[in-house]
């Protein structure tokens, strides 16, 4: 059979026939000009982790000067910059957009759609954020980095306390990366609710997927109120309005209120994605369907809501009020009830299935356990008597670094080894994979833990050194020698990567007999994704259509779970419907986005004009003029 | 055969969408039957709300807490003149259903005088806010004068951005209508700039009901 030739649109596009499985990808240009979800979110990926490198230095230095007391390693300024970037990095430049690089890669896959909504918002979205990685990080030669802490506290900020350029780059590398992230969550809200495949209904879609669909709803809604706040601390800078002067009537709690209504549901958006990782990887290995779908969807669903409630929590210190302090604290204990509810339909979902202890297993295993910690501290500073206790000491740092390492980053490891074949074509190395869990899994305890007891004892964060008596420097030296450990673990998974994507074995396109669909196509996938757009009839639509017989919320058959998918592979199942048609691809063309250079042209032009704050507002209408024309290119070029 | 390859690739899509490749590019199937493009819309103005939210916010909590430093709102609004420029907005609202209403009956020439009228009182509006932003310097208020003025500025100026943005898009329309590009089978085009522009002036009743007409 020859390859049909089906009608081509007026202008614009690629035409890509189904036989052309992989398309060479060569040169700059091809991925500067990029609009491929898979391909983005390689590139979200690969910037992240080497943010994520970035991040991890500044928090080594960190380390390194709490080694002993009185240490003069680095000065009291160095300290600031290195803990206010250490954490602006981690935040915004590597858990963020890690998340992202899943969101972009694996949603549309599972699904099954061919792109998402707007490919060229999507490259977009990615350059825009690049370059307000790279701004912020540039703040270290131009003039100093920021070191009001990644909160920012007014007036910390204001001219007088921090003349020099760095809350300059910082205003500008957040605004630009709060662009990029509203914009893609935008793209990702629209393309979950609107690219689904036939059939695959709400309640049918994979609980990553609806994982991400609330973090774009709280990326949305809670972006707005720091932007806002930022424009508002740019304005008192540069153009002399009083927002947060207090001679003349500002207020700086305002900023408190301003940060931390995004602050709080920006912790749901660092650990939401996670969860619905963990809620992918525990199933395929427990050969289990998920405990409790509808509850894990509308729990998350719950914790989204609550988590616009929430924020004094953070302020407690400050003297709100009883009232306000009671209720906030009361709002606050009420999350605990869907993240618990989580906790434990994750471990029903192991009881009783055959698991296999994979790397990724094994990640996600561990993440229960370190989130349960993080959580429990989390519980103990909802109740505002204890928080003033542990207000702004490293009782906090352990709190907030078991759910951000322990919990966020656990995750998305293991969300690498699961999903690595499909990203790349080859296995992650299992033997260097446990190394690199075991070592990861007790360096970061051995790092976090004794900081609850640095934190009791009365050592405050954010503070460059502290006296012998205080009592703390054997647990300081304790966590230091952790870091390090864990700067090893991370090292062997970099070793891993690279050594795995040359000497791995080439991956199938089902190595864990998998339930979603990502899994029905080839690894990697092809460029359109799916040959026939799959139609499904059950959730865990590829376990349904590889085990007919099986019930929709029943166990899997016995079997080894090596997956050896294409022997399953039926049409139709003498049970009746078969859960998603796939039908062996006969040869046709496909309708792709075409590249385009337009993404890249507005962002640069978004940038430039940015710039105007941190070098000269000369730069602002250039940059303007570039947007414009990049806009009237992308408006005109057809899609 | 190619027909057959087609329909099953759009899955559940009627068969007036799945003949052809370009007439699924021109309305795409979506699994919720609206737009993509008008979904993006709705979603922006909900994070849109809450840009506007937290100003309005700023300014209420700003007001309470002022000291009386002169120039004060009730001394320098004039009530009737914003009254008129608030008028001339929402009576742009109109010219923009007009419009809207214009291409969905094909009528390519008079939906482009509808946008040309909306975009004119549009800019009416931006002049008028121009005005009265000068006549309140000289009165000497300005950023820096006092917490009044630096979040009454900030907040009329960030809705005057989007009247801007609002206006310029709408000139984009006309040009493109003038090059062909608009027909009743894109009106969508045209109803999700209107949606925008509905946004920006019901946000500005908000804005002149608090702001202006309680200014205490
Ligand atoms: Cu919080």
């Amino acid at each position: 059979m020859a390859v049909v030739a089906a009608p081509i649109p007026h202008g614009g596009g690629v035409v890509v026939p189904t036989t052309e499985v992989t398309r060479s990808y060569r040169g700059l240009w091809s991925w500067i000009t990029t609009v491929d979800h898979k391909r983005i979110g390689i590139m979200y990926g690969v910037a992240a982790g080497t943010f994520f490198l970035i991040g991890g230095l500044e928090a080594l230095v960190v380390r390194l000067q709490l080694w002993v007391p009185n240490n003069t390693l680095v000065s009291a300024s160095t300290f600031n910059a290195m803990f206010t970037m250490h954490a602006t990095t981690m935040i915004f430049l590597a858990v963020m957009p890690l998340s992202v690089a899943f969101f972009n890669f694996i949603v549309p896959l599972q699904i099954g759609a061919r792109d998402v909504a707007f490919p060229r918002l999507n490259a977009f979205s990615f350059w825009v954020f690049i370059s307000g990685g790279i701004l912020l990080n540039l703040s270290f030669v131009l003039g100093g980095a920021p070191d009001a802490g990644w909160f920012g506290y007014a007036n910390l900020t204001s001219k007088q306390f921090s003349p020099g350029p760095g809350i300059d780059f910082w205003i500008l590398g957040l605004q630009v990366l709060g662009i990029s992230s509203v914009a893609g969550a935008l793209n990702f809200l629209v393309t979950i609710i609107n690219m689904r495949a036939p059939g695959m209904t709400y309640m049918r879609m994979p609980i990553f997927t609806w994982m991400s669909l609330i973090t774009m709803i709280l990326l949305v809604l809670a972006f707005p109120a720091i932007t806002i706040g930022l424009v508002l601390l740019m304005f008192d800078r540069h153009f002399g309005t009083n927002f947060f002067e207090v001679a003349k009537g500002g207020d700086v709690i305002l900023w408190q209120n301003l940060f931390w209504v995004f602050g709080h549901p920006e912790v749901y958006i660092l650990i939401l994605p996670a969860m619905g990782i963990v809620s992918e990887i525990l199933p395929v290995f427990s050969r289990k369907p998920l405990f409790g779908y509808a509850v894990m969807v509308f729990s998350g669903m719950a914790i989204a809501f609550l988590a616009f409630g929430v924020w004094a929590h953070h302020m407690f210190a400050v003297g709100l009020g009883p009232l306000t302090d009671a209720i906030f604290s009361a709002t606050t204990m009420l999350i605990a009830i869907p993240t618990g509810v989580k906790i434990f339909n994750w471990i029903s979902t192991m009881w009783g299935g055959s698991i296999r202890y994979t790397t990724a297993m094994l990640y996600a295993v561990g993440f229960i356990a370190m989130f349960i910690i993080g959580g429990l501290s989390g519980v103990m500073h909802s109740s505002p008597p204890a928080d003033l206790q542990q207000s702004d000491t490293y009782f906090v740092v352990a709190h907030i670094h078991y759910v951000l390492i322990g919990g966020s980053i656990t995750a998305l490891l293991g969300g690498i080894y699961y999903w690595f074949p499909k990203f790349s074509g080859r296995y992650l190395n299992e033997t260097l994979g446990k190394w690199n869990f075991w070592t990861f899994f007790i360096t970061i305890n051995m790092t976090f833990m004794p900081m609850h007891w640095t934190g009791l004892l009365g050592m405050p964060r954010r503070v460059y050194t502290y006296a012998p008596e205080l009592g703390v420097t054997t647990l300081n030296q304790i966590s230091t020698v952790g870091a390090i450990g864990l700067a090893f673990s991370i090292l062997l998974f970099v070793v891993n990567v690279f050594v795995s994507l040359r000497y791995s074995p080439k991956a199938v396109a089902d190595p864990w007999d998998g339930a979603t669909l990502e899994w029905s196509i080839s690894s990697p996938p092809p460029i359109y994704n799916f040959a026939q757009v799959p139609v499904v009839h059950s959730r865990d639509a590829f376990w349904a259509m590889k085990y007919p017989d099986r019930t929709e919320h029943g166990d899997l058959p016995d079997g080894d779970g090596t997956g050896s998918p294409h022997a399953h592979l039926a049409p139709t199942g003498h049970t009746g419907q078969p859960a998603a048609d796939l039908v062996e691809a006969k040869p046709t063309l496909i309708h792709m986005p075409a590249p385009s250079y337009f993404p890249f042209i507005v962002a640069m032009g978004l940038v430039i004009a940015g710039s105007g704050i941190v070098f000269t507002f000369a730069l602002t209408p250039v940059g303007i003029l570039i947007m414009m024309a990049g806009i009237f290119g992308w408006a005109f070029e057809p899609a | 055969m190619s027909q057959a390859v087609a329909e099953r690739t759009s899955g559940a899509a009627p068969p007036a969408a799945s003949t052809t490749h370009a007439l699924e590019a021109e309305h795409p199937h979506t699994s919720t039957g609206v737009d993509s493009r008008k979904m993006l819309m709705w979603a922006f103005l909900a994070s849109d709300c809450m840009f506007f939210g937290t100003l309005i916010a700023t300014y209420m909590v700003y007001k309470q807490r002022q000291e009386l430093i002169p120039p004060v709102p009730r001394e320098i609004f004039d009530i009737p003149y914003t009254s008129v420029s608030a008028f001339v907005l929402l009576l742009s609202s109109v010219t923009m259903v007009l419009a809207l209403d214009a291409i969905q009956h094909n009528r390519v020439a008079r939906m482009r005088t509808w946008l040309i009228a909306t975009a004119l009182l549009g800019s009416v509006f931006l002049a008028g806010q121009y005005y009265e932003f000068t006549s309140f310097f000289s009165e000497g208020l300005n950023l820096s004068t006092s917490l009044f003025g630096s979040s009454f500025f900030l907040l009329t100026g960030f809705h005057g951005t989007h009247v801007a943005i609002g206006v310029f898009w709408l000139l984009s329309l006309v040009v493109q209508s003038w090059r062909g590009k608009i027909t009743q089978a894109n009106a969508l085009t045209i109803e999700i700039a209107g949606l925008y522009w509905h946004f920006v002036d019901i946000v500005w009743i908000l804005i002149f009901t608090l702001v202006y007409l309680i200014p205490e």
